[in-house]
């Protein structure tokens, strides 16, 4: 039984940066219809940033400063890539991200380097127990950050006068415009928004095991949790983002002796699986909302 | 000469007696004849349907096909099997374009059925009881129709999923196939070899001559040049008859709007799946072939990155045409050679992996940023490019 509970903490922990990542595509998605293919690149971008700006700065300065960096980056991309392309099909706006990841990856590959690097965070493996259960600190650091990110967050969107405006847009992008909200505004803040929430995951990715040129697949998985939770529900990328991380942290524990027929390392592609299997029941996802089309 | 009555001279054909719709029989249908001096001017359906509609494209599309099947003797042969890739690349390309371009459902799945075509080859005609599966089958026309139907077969399967849902649903869906394939070749060793270490490929063969090998009738590289460039030309030309035809007319009103088209009677599912279907059939038959001319095939090759390359040629060529997916492929499978050259022209770009900047990032940068680049400027690719210079010509003095 304690097996089973320290499974579900360790995919609680890297559901919770799946969950981060997952919020960076909604918030994209909801302001500007389109999946932002570059999010993995700006993950890695992050993980980066943060291993090099630790060594100067020491690493909470760096993880800060690596998420205004990299928000910057995605606003110079958002509105050199992106912005042109307004009134274009959602599809083609798609694939040009699709484009600006590749580009981005290969110029933070080659600040990689064919090494890990290592990010210099303070939880390496370092583990603590509670009673019988023993679990590594970093776990219960993602999935506090994170839980204070997601509240700081749903609270911008509440409270404050710009989470207002992105609600608007999203609502109802011309009668938005018509009320005096800067639409353009609305697109810039959701690329910065999901840059910042970007780098914070490439940063937890990076904890205990580094970061190499490989580490930009994880972000990946962050797309089968929204399509789970539904492409424009805020809440629904949180909680598909931690189931992911749960169930694929319970197929890396057990399906190795219950299923071993499925081969090694099903564990990897079992987001994809989940995707699959929820889109077959419900196919805009558990909150998404039901496009309804009028002739 | 029937096409000069024209159908509009009966004012109320239904008025005198005919059965409705009776004039549709009027309207010319059969060959006919241009009038001289008019070399643009359409006089009946089928002028406008055929396939190279203007003496220019007849002329021009012969002796592009000539210097093509020439090449083979000319070039080198390290060129001739750069091309050979090129062209069946344009075949995947054209599969993708199919399903992407002309019906408008977004995939990113394209390398999984290309996977599914490459082992579907490698298994029926590698030597039985080997290492690796096989069935000793390496006749070209065997193997090579049934990875077609077997990535067929793959697509249909999918299909049902896809026609379920829109847009970048599909394309994150599909993406997630990609990594499904990968996990199971990866870990089919009887199939694949595994990682890393892979396993032979489709031996092509026709009626008994190894085509894979010198021979009295050409060397290696050139015989696997003129199959691929013979096998492009059926292929090409199979999909131009389909975007004609009822069935590519239907592709084109679901990807315009799919509620107008299911309003005008055009069966939704039906024809998705149809897509999928023959999308993967060419995705398929390129796969088989693809590895025969290299003769491995790894289960690491059919990545994401794969189909963001078949992506990349049909957008830089040119979306829902043929001639631009074959362009595209070109340009992709050239694009390879030039940066490798690169080293020698620009100093500072270097030819080993270690060093910044490599060949293979410049490369990699040149994928992206010309898949930007086209989408923002020319999102007509190649093709719309041709189309300017050719209208620039075309009313040349007085293009402006």
């Amino acid at each position: 039984m304690t097996d089973v509970v320290e499974s579900v903490i360790r995919g609680l922990g890297n559901g919770s940066v799946y969950a981060l990542l997952a919020l960076g595509f909604v918030i994209i998605y909801k302001a500007t219809r389109v999946i932002s293919f570059a999010q993995p690149s700006l993950m890695l971008a992050g993980a980066v940033a943060v291993s090099y700006l630790a060594e100067v700065t020491g690493f909470y300065l760096a993880v800060l400063l690596a998420g205004l960096l990299i928000a910057g980056v995605a606003l110079v991309i958002e509105r050199v890539a992106i912005r042109p392309m307004v009134g274009r099909p959602f599809f083609v706006v798609a694939i040009i991200t699709l484009g600006v990841d590749v580009v981005v990856r290969v110029v933070v590959n080659a600040f990689i380097g064919r090494d890990v690097r290592q990010m210099g965070d303070p939880w390496g493996f370092t583990q603590v127990s509670f009673g019988p259960f023993v679990v590594q600190t970093r776990w219960l650091a993602m999935l506090l950050v994170t839980a204070v990110l997601v509240g700081l967050l749903f609270a911008f969107f509440r409270y404050t006068r710009y989470g207002l405006a992105m609600r608007a847009a999203a609502f109802d992008q011309e009668t938005a415009l018509a009320q005096g909200v800067s639409v353009g505004m609305v697109f810039a803040l959701s690329w910065g928004l999901a840059g910042f929430l970007a780098a914070i995951a490439g940063m937890f990715v990076g904890t205990g095991q580094g970061v190499e040129q490989l580490t930009w697949i994880i972000a990946l998985k962050a797309l089968p949790a929204i399509i789970v939770g539904g492409l424009d529900s805020l809440g629904g990328a949180v909680v598909g983002g931690l189931a992911i991380g749960v169930v694929e942290s319970l197929f890396q524990s057990y399906q190795g002796q219950l299923a071993p027929w499925l081969g090694q390392n099903f564990a990897v592609v079992t987001p994809y699986v989940v995707m699959l299997v929820v889109l077959l029941i419900r196919p805009y996802g558990l909150w998404g909302t039901k496009e309804v089309e009028r002739v | 000469m029937s096409d000069r009555e024209s159908p509009t001279k009966e004012r109320r054909p239904w008025k005198q007696g005919r059965p409705p719709m009776a004039w549709a029989a009027d309207i010319p249908t059969g060959r006919s004849r241009r009038p001289r001096g008019r070399p643009l001017l359409y006089t009946s359906y089928s002028q406008d349907m055929a396939l190279l509609d203007t003496g220019a494209k007849k002329v021009w599309t012969g002796l592009l096909v000539l210097v093509a099947f020439g090449l083979s003797v000319v070039l080198a042969d390290r060129s001739l099997e750069v091309l050979a890739g090129a062209y069946v690349l344009a075949i995947g390309a054209i599969g993708l374009n199919i399903v992407t371009g002309y019906a408008g459902q977004v995939s990113l799945g394209h390398a999984f059925f290309v996977a599914i075509g490459a082992y579907t080859g490698a298994a029926l005609s590698g030597p039985p009881g080997g290492r690796t599966l096989g069935f000793g089958v390496a006749e070209i026309w065997i193997w090579l129709p049934a990875a077609g139907l077997m990535a067929a077969a793959a697509g249909v399967l999918v299909a049902p999923l896809a026609t379920r849902l829109r847009g970048l649903y599909l394309a994150v869906v599909t993406l997630g196939l990609v990594f499904l394939g990968e996990h199971i070749f990866k870990e089919w060793d009887a199939l694949t070899g595994g990682p890393g270490v892979g396993r032979s490929a489709a031996v092509p063969q026709l009626f008994g001559v190894r085509l894979d090998q010198d021979g009295p009738l050409g060397t290696r590289e050139q015989l696997l040049y003129l199959l691929m460039l013979v096998l492009l030309i059926v292929f090409a030309v199979a999909a131009r008859n389909l975007a004609r035809s009822r069935i590519g007319r239907a592709f084109m009103a679901i990807r315009d709007r799919d509620i107008a088209a299911e309003v005008m009677g055009v069966p939704l599912t039906r024809y998705k799946v149809l897509a999928f279907g023959i999308s993967s059939f060419y995705a398929g038959c390129a796969g088989a072939l693809l590895y025969s001319i290299s003769g491995y095939v790894e289960p690491g090759s059919f990545s994401l990155l794969l189909s963001v390359q078949f992506i990349a040629m049909v957008l830089i060529g040119g979306v829902a045409t043929v001639s631009g997916a074959i362009a595209g492929a070109l340009f992709i499978s050239l694009l390879q050679p030039l940066t490798r050259s690169l080293p020698a022209l620009v100093p500072f770009v270097s030819a080993d992996t270690t060093v910044t900047p490599n060949v293979f990032q410049v490369e990699t940068v040149l994928y992206g940023l010309l898949i930007i680049l086209f989408l923002v400027f020319e999102p007509r690719g190649l093709f719309g490019v041709w189309i300017r210079v050719r209208n620039y010509w075309k009313s040349w003095p007085f293009s402006y």
